[in-house]
């Protein structure tokens, strides 16, 4: 599968089977406690996060939501997170700090929310405070983009020490669709968009914007969502050991440097 | 949905009337300016002579960055920072390296950002200007690199930043690098912030996308100019997501401050006094007023 087109990955991740995180929580942790709200205005089903044992490690995820169904999309706004979800996100990951939980965040979302509410409240503040504030959250971040990263929607848990992603997964500015409808005044062109965008996981390893790609099973996750969740589990269990020897000052500096370091430009 | 970040200004008002009668002249667009929230005419140097501010309802007009600069620094107080650092074209993105060489000979410009060194009523800051006419301002690596260097250099040298922020948003001509700029960008204001040191927004028209989801939002004090356009989500996004039309206020200044995300509007020519003031209101040594 090394020589999908970003397109071709496109459709994989937009197949109705492909595993949410719904479907990985089980399969990679014990005991799954949820925990809900921002403490301020609500609970956003677009993101979940809670308590799990990662092995003998009690760690706290966080993680965008795509339903599996009309149902459960209806819930959790097919997965575009409002102010209130990226609020809870950063709550959460400041009680991981008190506790000394490393933090475990799954990327999933076409992006935030735009609508009048989520203006109200603050989108732009929200996923802003998430950028600034996690750099400074004192325990190991690792994100696993799922399926779609969707922009700043994404970029709000993205802050972290290590990035992985999924093989067929998607990150990007912009979606194909609204790159073209801008490109070309052609929505209907996403397919040309999506392969000139260069945002599939090599991509973005060529980029130091991700450091690792995890395998899926031949033909995409969704043939085998077992497979693909020991997978994840696999490296989340060196991830979270390896990141937990770090001293914190150096674990700091190099999250900084991480994306201190992204840039092309001549001077 | 991933046109939230993106490039969503265009305009929230028509810049043209669309059916301009026939028996009337057209507006000569260089002698006479139209205010584009309430159609108000001005002679261009009237205008001009008041600061680009529309006599009628207030409406604070786009400035270029040597234009603003001339407004709030002290004559001749500038040093520049990064002045040449440019643009390059790391996706090979269609037509994006023609479209840069146009906008540096047309605006003077080589990137939608000034950074540098200035006093504003004697006091010291870093300050930052970003300019819409350079590719409406969007956030590439070079407006990034710079916005984080500026503030890596006043973390060394204990200096408030002032930044002027304008932006429809991430660049898209460079991808996934321009979103990282918002990270990157972000950090190096929690590192200025942690030294205890002050940073002031103000925002311009327009702020919007990646730029109000990253630095314009994370001020200690965020300041805007009247009837500006401020936001995150473009406004045909949204109203092509509720399928109903936006009151015309909505993601003004006035709508910012009302639902608490903004300290405070400062009418342009009040600026260069508020900014000192505030400045000075966190330098009590300078002052001194309290010394413990
Ligand atoms: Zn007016």
């Amino acid at each position: 599968m090394a020589n999908l087109t970003a397109w071709e990955r496109l459709t994989i991740v937009r197949n109705k089977n492909r595993p949410t995180v719904r479907d990985y929580i089980p399969l990679i942790f014990d005991d799954f406690y949820e925990m809900h709200g921002d403490r301020c205005f609500g609970d956003d089903r677009a993101i979940i996060g809670g308590v799990a044992m990662l092995g003998g490690t009690a760690v706290t995820v966080i993680a965008e939501v795509k339903g599996r169904n009309i149902e459960e999309n209806k819930e959790s706004n097919f997965a575009m997170p409002h102010p209130e979800g990226y609020r809870k996100a950063l709550r959460l990951a400041r009680q991981a700090e008190k506790f000394h939980r490393p933090i475990i965040c799954f990327i999933d979302t076409p992006g935030a929310f735009c609508g009048i509410g989520a203006e109200e409240r603050g989108q732009g503040e929200a996923i802003a405070r998430n950028l600034m504030e996690f750099f400074d959250v004192k325990v190991p971040i690792v994100s696993i983009v799922l399926g779609e990263g969707g922009s700043g929607g994404a970029l709000a848990l993205g802050i972290c020490d290590e990035l992985a992603m999924l093989e067929n997964a998607l990150y990007s500015v912009i979606s194909p669709r609204g790159c073209a409808s801008i490109l070309w005044k052609d929505a209907s062109r996403e397919m040309e968009a999506a392969n000139i965008s260069k945002i599939t996981a090599d991509d973005l390893l060529q980029f130091g914007v991700c450091e690792v790609i995890i395998k899926e099973p031949l033909g995409g996750a969704h043939t085998n969502p077992q497979q693909m969740a020991e997978s994840i589990s696999e490296y989340l269990f060196d991830a979270v050991d390896r990141l937990s020897k770090i001293p914190l000052a150096k674990l700091l500096d190099s999250r900084y440097n991480k994306f201190r370091k992204i840039g092309v430009f001549e001077e | 949905m991933l046109e939230d970040i993106f490039n969503v200004v265009k305009s929230r008002f028509d810049p043209e009337p669309k059916n301009q009668s026939s028996g009337k002249v057209k507006i000569p667009s260089d002698l006479l300016f139209k205010c584009p929230r309430c159609q108000n005419v001005m002679f261009m140097d009237d205008f001009k002579g008041n600061a680009k501010v529309c006599s009628a309802c207030g409406y604070h007009a786009r400035l270029t960055a040597a234009e603003r600069l001339d407004m709030t620094a002290d004559k001749g107080s500038f040093i520049e920072y990064d002045k040449g650092m440019a643009s390059l074209n790391p996706l090979d993105f269609p037509d994006y390296s023609q479209k840069l060489q146009e906008l540096k000979q047309k605006t003077g410009m080589n990137e939608a950002i000034i950074t540098g060194e200035c006093t504003i009523r004697t006091r010291p800051c870093v300050i930052g200007i970003m300019d819409s006419h350079f590719m409406m301002a969007s956030m590439g690596s070079v407006v990034g690199e710079k916005v984080t260097r500026a503030f890596e250099r006043a973390a060394e040298k204990n200096l408030p930043v002032v930044l002027f922020t304008a932006s429809g948003g991430a660049r898209m001509q460079e991808g996934i690098i321009s979103l990282m700029q918002m990270a990157k960008t972000s950090a190096a204001v929690g590192r200025h912030s942690a030294k205890g040191l002050l940073y002031i927004t103000v925002l311009t028209d327009p702020t919007t996308g990646g730029v109000t989801a990253s630095f314009a939002s994370l001020g200690d004090i965020i300041i805007a100019e009247p009837k500006i356009l401020v936001g995150f989500a473009g406004r045909r996004v949204i109203e092509g997501t509720i399928k109903q039309r936006l009151p015309d206020d909505f993601q003004s200044a006035e709508f910012l401050l009302q639902h608490g995300f903004i300290d405070m509007i400062v009418e342009r020519r009040k600026m260069r006094k508020t900014l000192s003031r505030l400045i000075s209101y966190h330098q009590p040594e300078r002052e001194g007023v309290y010394h413990g």
